[in-house]
């Protein structure tokens, strides 16, 4: 798809060569999944008997039940982290310094922290000081945490990105301060949120599996503990592997197409925001998206 | 905040662990995610095809799991390496993925006419690719190369997952011996915030030096 931006159509002699080249560099791809595979059949990690419990029902509601937990903690991440994310951004954007100052110090402090160390410390510090909640909500809490710093960068991003004059004319209408915030900057910002706001949200998702080094029963928990119990670690964590990918290529999938529609409708490009890594494919991607547009 | 400065020698030596994760991966990924990208975006249809699964399948894959996958499962295989190495093996690999993704998105922000210039002058797809497009796309994707820089400086804390002894195993251990988490994870985090800001800031003057604003 980007191959003609770099190379025009091909005459006769290029195309022959190109041929050639696609022939030889296909039979080194393929010749490097027939030694991978050769490896995993040395090593007898093809053998039926180390993929056969991953088809039992038992195994498979297992999984299962793992992918159920994960997504459990990710949709009430999301949505906590959302409204808290709005609230902040909202809150740098306040004309009340004391507001802008606090929440720029929570956003910038809890950008900058690794999500490992916030779970770490959500499950192990806070039931020292008499916390005592079950697992799910120590990983919700460091999500949330993380997440809304995240999301009200995003949102600011955003609600900056559009144009002044959409406020002076709010307020020329007689629009008080909230009104034209809510009425009419925030719903044309949302439009251009959406693709960094959804691939934030893959990135939660991928980021559940840390609830693992606090033994919450998520995908990889329950991954891990089925490879140590059939012996099987390699076959299990493919699968595990499988399922994250689904899901959020699943997801990636729906992002991507609400971004065309949104281009296509409201032509408004996308915003990005520094410091999280998917956010610079985000920017990537509606880059892509714009020409695919039908008309 | 005794307790971080009385144990300032183990913070020291975890942050040094982390620095090294970092700029091993870092330098590995840019390499590999070039590769990737040059590959994405050439006319040879089984190369592009490869480089869109690589990226696909291993950005979609939580590090969390590459990183137990890679140590505890591809030892299966034979494929054994100290937990160090794993570590950054696999962040190599993830943070791969997006220097691909923003290289290609900076080789497509160069201007059409280049590339068209450049064959014209009868230089080959390579060449044209190392000599003209590259240069260029670099410069403008400073800035993005920087969030994937300090978004690794982060995740590179995964790494304590395999007990690599980074920053957040140190803190992890100390927090076992002394039974005092929010010191010594505060003094972590704090430590974290003296390698992710400071990027930030040199990453900014960088893209003022040789940034091409498109």
């Amino acid at each position: 798809m980007t191959a003609p931006m770099l190379a025009d159509a091909l005459g006769p002699r290029a195309r022959r060569r190109m041929r050639l080249i696609s022939v030889v560099a296909a039979a080194a791809i393929a010749g490097l999944v027939l030694a991978a595979v050769r490896r995993l059949a040395d090593t007898g990690q093809l053998d039926a008997a180390r993929w056969e419990p991953l088809t039992q029902g038992a195994v498979i509601r297992f999984l299962l039940g793992g992918l159920l937990a994960t997504l459990r903690v990710a949709s009430l991440a999301m949505v906590l982290a959302m409204a808290i994310g709005m609230v902040l951004a909202f809150g740098r954007l306040a004309r009340n310094p004391v507001v802008r100052v606090v929440t720029g110090a929570y956003v910038e402090f809890f950008r900058g922290f690794p999500l490992l160390l916030l779970v770490l410390f959500s499950g192990l510090a806070l039931p020292k000081y008499g916390v005592d909640v079950a697992v799910f909500w120590y990983v919700v809490l460091a999500l949330v945490v993380y997440n809304s710093a995240i999301l009200a960068e995003i949102f600011r991003a955003g609600i900056l990105s559009l144009d002044k004059g959409q406020t002076e004319a709010a307020h020329a209408l007689g629009f008080s301060y909230w009104q034209a915030m809510l009425i009419v900057v925030v719903p044309q910002a949302a439009r251009r949120m959406v693709p960094a706001i959804v691939s934030q949200l893959v990135t939660l998702l991928k980021d559940t599996s840390l609830g693992f080094v606090i033994a919450y029963p998520e995908l990889l928990r329950r991954a891990r503990n089925t490879g140590e119990f059939f012996q099987n670690p390699l076959q299990s964590l493919f699968a595990a592997a499988l399922l994250y990918i689904a899901v959020n290529l699943a997801l990636s999938r729906v992002a991507r197409r609400l971004e065309i529609r949104q281009r296509r409708r409201y032509g408004a490009g996308a915003i990005t925001v520094a410091g999280a890594e998917d956010l610079t494919v985000t920017a990537v991607q509606s880059e892509e998206a714009a020409p695919e547009g039908p008309g | 905040m005794r307790l971080v400065l009385d144990n300032a020698d183990l913070y020291l030596a975890g942050m040094a662990t982390t620095v090294a994760l970092t700029l091993l991966s870092f330098s590995a990924a840019l390499v590999i995610g070039t590769v990737v990208a040059a590959f994405r975006v050439s006319p040879v249809p089984p190369l592009r095809t490869a480089g869109t699964l690589w990226v696909e399948t291993v950005r979609n894959t939580p590090l969390t799991v590459l990183m137990v996958l890679f140590f505890f499962g591809f030892t299966k295989l034979g494929i054994q390496y100290s937990a160090f190495t794993s570590a950054v093996i696999v962040l190599s690999a993830y943070t791969s993925t997006f220097v691909a993704e923003t290289v290609r998105s900076g080789i497509n922000s160069v201007a059409k006419g280049q590339a068209e210039a450049a064959r014209s002058l009868g230089l080959t797809f390579p060449q044209v690719l190392v000599r003209v497009i590259l240069p260029q796309a670099f410069r403008t994707v400073v800035a993005p190369l920087g969030s994937v820089f300090i978004a690794l400086i982060k995740n590179s804390s995964i790494a304590s997952v395999i007990s690599v002894v980074d920053l957040t195993e140190v803190a992890d251990r100390l927090n076992n011996d002394t039974a005092r988490p929010v010191a010594v994870f505060l003094g972590a985090g704090m430590a974290y915030l003296l390698l992710t800001l400071p990027s930030g800031f040199l990453v900014g003057v960088l893209e003022r030096r040789v940034a091409i604003k498109r």
